[in-house]
């Protein structure tokens, strides 16, 4: 196989690590800035111990999107996390402080103790979910580099409009996300009451969805060209939709499991249209787009190394997939909690 | 200050914070799999009490070194950004492949290892510990055979000139084995399990000074000094493989180790002293001949001296010369530890004999700084280097970040590592206090494993 085949292969490979991450530890997040809704402790506990024994594992997708990155587009990784040196080190921050929250609420019994840390707990999803949408708005605008390939702009410069709009589109699709999740692993009353609030996250999502995709269309027209070359796939942009607007019909059936299952769908088309959109783009230059900006050929590894990146995958991917779903099934049905939760 | 110190300073900082934790999880993890393994053997439910105990701590440090893991993994990329184009095609196979086996087989089943005790029989549970117990040891694997290829490059051709120079990788395997690979790792890997091995001691000895949970005590005890007495003969023999090892890839670095200037004859091995830079001279209390001994063999091979090399390649001598001593002195000090006890445990007094005891709970700082001290003589006896003689640390830094910036990061992850280091202590300590659930023959256990969390 040529380079050019492989480091597209490794193109839908990091692709694919971003969607797993952003579904899987989308809902965590979403359950993080739900918590707070909570005033009782123990309905607090219940949303912690819903995420409790999968959002270590569900972070880790994050690592190997970040090892793949650095192993088959070494420039593309040197290049977004030196350019986002600030963004970066406050979402790792809000990572640290989550990770906290998570480990250190349930160890005290003190009101004021737990009271903190769900605070932590909230805000720090929230960081996480908006720099990641930030981050993804500056993407698609299109970040000063130099010939070398370097950062040559400022922080306080990715705070532009068009970025924070996509941040709150990340936070409202989290919000949701975790919603439905919740919806899905608890009954009783809270279940109910989940329900509603799951209805107001989706409400509050297409809101942004609807905004944000007349921003892209309006003021990043790029992000349409591969579409009016190739119409077939305006497709992904229907399927996101249509995802997406079953939801409440789902819901409304009682069918939450479905419901979250379009969710996870949804999120994974926004991510394709993203892809489809900056394609063969990776980090975008503004100072010229079509000279200066990475593209997968351009930054990708070597051959070789590229090949045995792809024997890694191919033993290793189906391993973590078979395993994690048997992790899934081991915890799966409604939360209770035990002498082992958190 | 510039970037590049600063940079030094963040990763200095950041590592050794995250230095801390995954030795105690690779160390811990494999005397999870042996008291586990007792408890499906004899059927005793003291060694599930025991494994349980261990699990906790376990997942606390396993949380931990994730959270500090991950600001490590995207550490290369904000600071080093020239460096990780240059290594990229060569750290990438094997970052990828640490977090493909490692990573997932680790974070996934410690789910099922902490939580699923109720919901998988005991064979699967066992499997479940097992297989976090080898991711714990594959993520040793891929980082050190990483950082081994930085010391002893293999396996690559250069690529480009100038600032656009990259390594390419031309042969995956020689790369993987390059000359100091299996040195280090095993070097590594047995300082890691001296680190569990001096947890599990430190406790025990507390909980017999205390005279609380006298059978946990006693088992953990044991098995803790026949392990940590293996390891530290093991680590004897892999700290001479690697010596010599180094004499041959670095010898800079083994004369800045030893602070030897001037090749000759009978070179002294240096046990305690201080390295006068200025003068080029050690005020050392030395051994002479030994150095000699231990690299050739041979008294009287003379060890090159650091004045045959061109002095701006030179490390800081007089802080890698402590910083090497510090570790062996370590090494010495975990050989005293269990020497004592088994000395008394012999005499059938080692739960009376308190400063022994005291000695052992103390003991659990040893490893710990053996394994810094070690990483850091490694580290900045590659200096001038972040590649040996393929790339200057001065070249590798990030160009567009500004000093304002890492000096800013800096103090904020001094903070958070404050913060995570004093809660971790803490809750360890509320876990030792808490003592291990459900041990038999102890009242008031039982009633108190049902609900962890009293005000519920």
């Amino acid at each position: 196989m040529t380079e050019y085949v492989l480091a597209h292969m490794w193109y839908f490979i990091v692709g694919f690590c971003a969607i797993a991450y952003v579904v899987l530890d989308g809902f965590d997040l979403g359950v993080g800035m739900l918590s707070i809704g909570n005033k009782k402790d123990e309905e607090r506990r219940l949303f912690l111990n819903a995420i409790g024994p999968v959002w270590d594992g569900n972070e880790v997708w994050l690592v190997v999107f970040g090892g793949a990155l650095f192993a088959g587009f070494p420039d593309v990784y040197a290049t977004i996390f030196s350019s986002f040196y600030d963004l970066v080190m406050m979402f790792l921050a809000a990572l640290i402080f989550r990770a906290v929250a998570i480990e250190f609420r349930s160890k005290h019994p003190g009101a004021r103790w737990r009271s903190v840390w769900d605070y932590v707990f909230a805000i720090a999803s929230f960081g996480i979910a908006f720099g990641l949408g930030l981050v993804l708005g500056n993407l698609v605008q299109g970040i000063p580099l130099s010939a070398e390939g370097d950062f040559v702009g400022k922080t306080k410069d990715f705070f532009q409009p068009y970025s924070l709009l996509i941040g709150c589109l990340s936070v409202s699709l989290f919000l949701m996300h975790g919603a439905i999740f919740l919806v899905m692993k608890t009954d009783g009353e809270l279940h109910d009451r989940l329900r509603k609030w799951a209805l107001r996250c989706m409400a509050l999502f297409f809101f942004f969805y609807f905004v944000a995709t007349c921003a892209t269309l309006i003021y990043m027209p790029f992000m349409a060209n591969r579409m009016r070359q190739m119409p077939w796939i305006g497709l992904l942009a229907l399927a996101a939709f249509l995802f997406f607007f079953s939801i409440p019909k789902l819901f409304a059936k009682g069918k939450d499991a479905w419901a979250f299952l379009f969710s996870c769908f949804g999120i994974a088309s926004l991510i394709g249209l993203f892809g489809v959109g900056t394609y063969p783009t990776l980090v975008r230059s503004s100072i010229s787009p079509d000279h200066k900006s990475l593209t997968i050929v351009n930054s990708s590894s070597s051959l070789l190394t590229l090949k045995v990146l792809m024997i890694v995958v191919l033993i290793g991917i189906p391993l973590v997939i078979g395993y994690g779903l048997y992790i899934y099934r081991v915890f799966r049905g409604k939360v209770k909690l035990d002498a082992s939760s958190y | 200050m510039d970037t590049v110190i600063l940079s030094r300073i963040q990763f200095a900082l950041t590592s050794s914070f995250h230095y801390f934790y995954p030795p105690l999880s690779i160390g811990l993890g494999l005397m999870l799999v042996f008291f586990e393994g007792m408890y499906l053997r004899t059927n005793n439910v003291l060694y599930k009490t025991i494994a349980q105990f261990w699990m906790k701590v376990f997942g606390l440090t396993f949380a931990l070194g994730v959270a500090t893991g991950l600001v490590q993994l995207f550490g290369f990329g904000t600071n080093w950004a020239r460096y990780s184009r240059f290594v990229g095609d060569v750290f990438g196979s094997a970052l990828g492949a640490e977090g493909v086996f490692a990573f997932f087989l680790e974070a996934g089943f410690i789910g099922i290892m902490l939580f699923g005790w109720e919901r998988v029989s005991k064979k699967m549970h066992y499997l479940a510990t097992i297989l976090v117990a080898i991711g714990s040891h594959f993520s040793a694997v891929w980082i050190v055979v990483a950082n081994s290829w930085m010391q002893t490059p293999a396996g690559y051709k250069i690529v480009g000139e100038g600032s656009e120079a990259k390594a390419v990788v031309t042969d995956f395997w020689q790369m993987v084995c390059n000359p100091s690979a299996l040195d280090r790792l095993t070097h590594v890997i047995l300082g890691c399990w001296l680190s569990g091995a001096f947890l599990i001691l430190s406790v025990s000895a507390y909980y017999m000074l205390k005279q609380r949970h006298g059978n946990f005590a006693r088992i953990c005890m044991k098995s803790g000094l026949l392990f940590a007495g293996i390891v530290l003969i093991l680590q004897l023999i892999s700290a001479d493989s690697t010596a010599r090892g180094v004499s041959v890839n670095q010898p800079i670095k083994l004369a800045a180790m030893e602070g030897v200037y001037k090749t000759a004859p009978y070179t002294p091995l240096g046990i305690i002293g201080w390295v006068d830079s200025e003068q080029e001279q050690v005020h050392a209390l030395r051994i002479p001949g030994l150095l000699s001994f231990l690299v050739y063999h041979n008294v009287d091979t003379p060890v090159r001296g650091l004045q045959e090399f061109p002095k701006d390649e030179w490390p800081n001598v007089p802080v890698l010369f402590q910083t090497y001593h510090l570790m062996i002195m370590m090494w010495g000090a975990m050989c005293l530890a269990v020497l004592a006890a088994c000395y008394a445990w012999r005499k059938k007094k080692l739960e009376k004999a308190k400063w022994v005891l005291r000695f052992l709970v103390v003991s659990v700082v040893f490893p710990a700084f053996a394994n810094l001290s070690g990483w850091y003589t490694a580290e900045m006896g590659r200096q001038p280097w972040v590649v040996y003689k393929l790339l200057r640390t001065k070249d590798g830094v990030s160009p567009s970040i500004v000093a304002s910036q890492v000096a800013t990061s800096i103090i904020m992850l001094i903070c958070i590592y404050s913060l995570l280091f004093v809660l971790f202590l803490y809750l360890l300590n509320r876990k030792i206090q808490h003592g291990p659930d459900g041990e038999p023959g102890e009242k008031g256990a039982e009633l108190e494993y049902r609900n962890p969390y009293g005000s519920m």
